[in-house]
């Protein structure tokens, strides 16, 4: 038992992704926020040349910050997470803790390639999926490898029961997989036709519209695992450990987890909405879309519920803010998207900034604050030192949260707007509007949406700088904190 | 009878049977918990207590140190 006092918890790679998850934070945010301005600005699309159009740095930003920045949020909540549910210490297997090293290299060599030849134009022109055939195979190992570790650290486990978390981080894992592979089989024409063209270059093995409806089965579903499942899996530990309080019900938890399996799958031809996908198909994905918000908001009341009786935490504990606020905003999300799927809501709806508006209600709101919430619960047990500044936090939070809020409405009012131009007929039958009408009528909600951008983005920065000043030269705590994280 | 229509009705009749799975899973779970067969709920304090030498909520049978010292 003599080894076992001295055992413990082995956060080197936890660390290395928590560097990862805030630099692609920084650089899809700031993207993000140039391509919001470009939409209001398009003079802003000269500043660079081919790199700096909005038709490049597009694909950029969405990548940027989901392969890049919350993928690196997932694994560093993982490498943590993991650990302390099982009960086991990276540092007990020299082979996982060579794979997850490995996992980080790879991943990080393969997302710095990817950002290039993105930059370059190199591009599948699938939505999410634009990486050409080499980084799709870099990209599989990555995952293969983060398998390995999972897998591995679950079989030396001491805890036997799998909390919750762990059940959605092995979805989590298990979901991208089957979705990335089916959606990326392509025919790498070079080899091919014996030798022409571009090497990177190749072709999807769909055709027409099974190829929209095998690209939007992933392109939902890598919403549902990887903007939903893995950060339900960080709600489930960090909220109830940072409170001290258990979660609700466990079983609800299980319940919901099953549901939210169950129906997610099928929900996708909702992006297919009065296309030339049959028709019952179309009826199926609203259908699901709508049940979907019962295992959605199961878990996010499961939530809130966690903090029954404990609620003056919200005000005392800013980390409790930035995670209520986030299972509140996943419920609006998850409230929307259902709407959106309704069929004739969606005649409306689709091709217009209601769409993007409902993404970033979801991601700024829910994932984003959700990330934040746990890098800043685990910054005290990792550098073993206090989070560094308080007042910054709560500065930062009211700045996003007005930020998300800009977002949000202006796209809704947009996006509305954009729709009822678009389908609007005189007497006779006429459209009544041509294209630049609409884009001169919504140019002041671009330019609100660029500025909640800059906001959002300050934000982000200020939770960097926290982040660092933690690392650095916060004051240093001489034991682990048990549920409420220390700050100055 | 065509091949879309056959997969309409493939995927109707599937889903009444998830949907029958899961309201089947409802029940067990409540009932496993009713008869004492299993405790769900004390599962949740695996994310409280989670230091590493505290005492697991399920314990496994071995542990990979003490699988170390068995092999010695
Ligand atoms: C400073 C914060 C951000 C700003 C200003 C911003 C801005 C934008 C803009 C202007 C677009 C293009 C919309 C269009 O084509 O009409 C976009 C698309 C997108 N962004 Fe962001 N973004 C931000 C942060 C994020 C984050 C953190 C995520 C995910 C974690 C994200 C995920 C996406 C996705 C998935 C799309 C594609 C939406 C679609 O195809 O409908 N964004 N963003």
């Amino acid at each position: 038992m003599q080894a076992h006092a001295a055992l413990e918890y082995d956060y080197s790679v936890a660390k290395l992704f928590t560097f990862t998850t805030i630099l692609f934070g920084i650089l899809g945010m700031i993207i993000g926020t140039l391509i919001a301005a470009q939409l209001a600005f398009p003079e802003l699309n000269y500043l660079l040349g081919e790199y700096g159009t909005f038709s490049r740095l597009r694909p950029l930003h969405t990548n940027i910050v989901i392969f890049g920045f919350t993928l690196s949020g997932v694994f560093a909540t993982f490498y943590y997470v993991a650990q302390r549910v099982l009960k086991v210490s990276m540092a007990e297997s020299k082979f996982i803790m060579f794979i997850s090293k490995l996992h980080f290299w790879l991943y990080f060599v393969g997302a710095l390639i990817a950002v290039i030849t993105l930059l370059l134009g190199y591009t599948q022109a699938k939505e999410y999926a634009q990486f050409e055939w080499p980084i799709d195979i870099v990209i599989v190992l990555v995952w293969v490898l983060w398998g390995v570790a999972m897998f591995g650290l679950i079989g030396i486990r001491r805890e036997k029961a799998l909390y919750i978390s762990m059940w959605y981080y092995i979805a989590c894992f298990l979901g991208i997989a089957m979705l990335y592979l089916f959606n990326n089989m392509s025919v790498p024409t070079y080899f091919a036709s014996g030798g022409l063209g571009n090497i990177l270059h190749s072709v999807s093995m769909y055709s027409g519209t099974n190829d929209a409806l095998v690209q939007w089965w992933y392109g939902h579903n890598a919403v549902a695992f990887g903007f939903t499942v893995p950060i339900v899996a960080m709600i489930y530990y960090f909220l109830p450990k940072e409170s001290g309080q258990a979660i609700y019900s466990y079983k609800l938890s299980l319940l919901s987890f099953w549901g939210l399996m169950f129906v997610y799958l099928w929900a996708g031809s909702h992006h297919l909405l009065w296309s030339t996908v049959p028709d019952w198909m179309q009826t199926m994905g609203s259908v699901f879309s709508i049940v979907l918000i019962l295992p959605s908001w199961g878990s996010a009341i499961n939530m809130l519920l966690t903090m029954k009786g404990e609620w003056n935490q919200l005000t005392e504990n800013p980390l409790i803010k930035f995670m209520v606020l986030a299972s509140t905003f996943y419920m609006l999300s998850t409230l929307e998207g259902p709407i959106q799927a309704i069929k004739s809501v969606n005649a409306i709806a689709h091709f217009t900034d209601w769409i993007p508006g409902h993404v970033h209600d979801g991601v700024l709101g829910w994932v984003v604050f959700m990330i934040m919430a746990a890098l800043f619960h685990m910054a005290p047990r990792m550098f073993k030192r206090e989070i560094y500044s308080k007042k910054m936090l709560e500065a930062q939070f009211w700045l996003q949260t007005v930020a998300v809020v800009l977002y949000f409405t202006s796209m809704w009012i947009a996006g509305i707007t954009q729709g009822m131009m678009w389908r609007a007929v005189d007497e006779y039958g006429n459209l009544m509007y041509s294209f630049i009408d609409t884009v001169t009528v919504l140019h002041p909600y671009y330019a609100i949406r660029a500025l909640s951008g800059v906001l959002y983005l300050i934000g982000f920065l200020m939770f960097a700088y926290n982040m660092y000043k933690t690392m650095t030269s916060s004051r240093e705590l001489s034991e682990e904190p048990q549920f409420r994280s220390p700050m100055a | 009878m065509d091949i879309r229509e056959l997969q309409g009705y493939a995927s109707f009749f599937m889903t009444i049977f998830l949907v029958v799975m899961l309201y089947w899973y409802i029940i067990y779970l409540y009932r496993s918990e009713k008869k004492g067969e299993k405790d769900y709920e004390k599962l949740g304090n695996i994310a409280l207590d989670d230091e590493i030498d505290s005492k697991p909520i399920n314990s496994s049978s071995v542990t990979p140190s003490e699988n170390k010292e068995q092999k010695k």
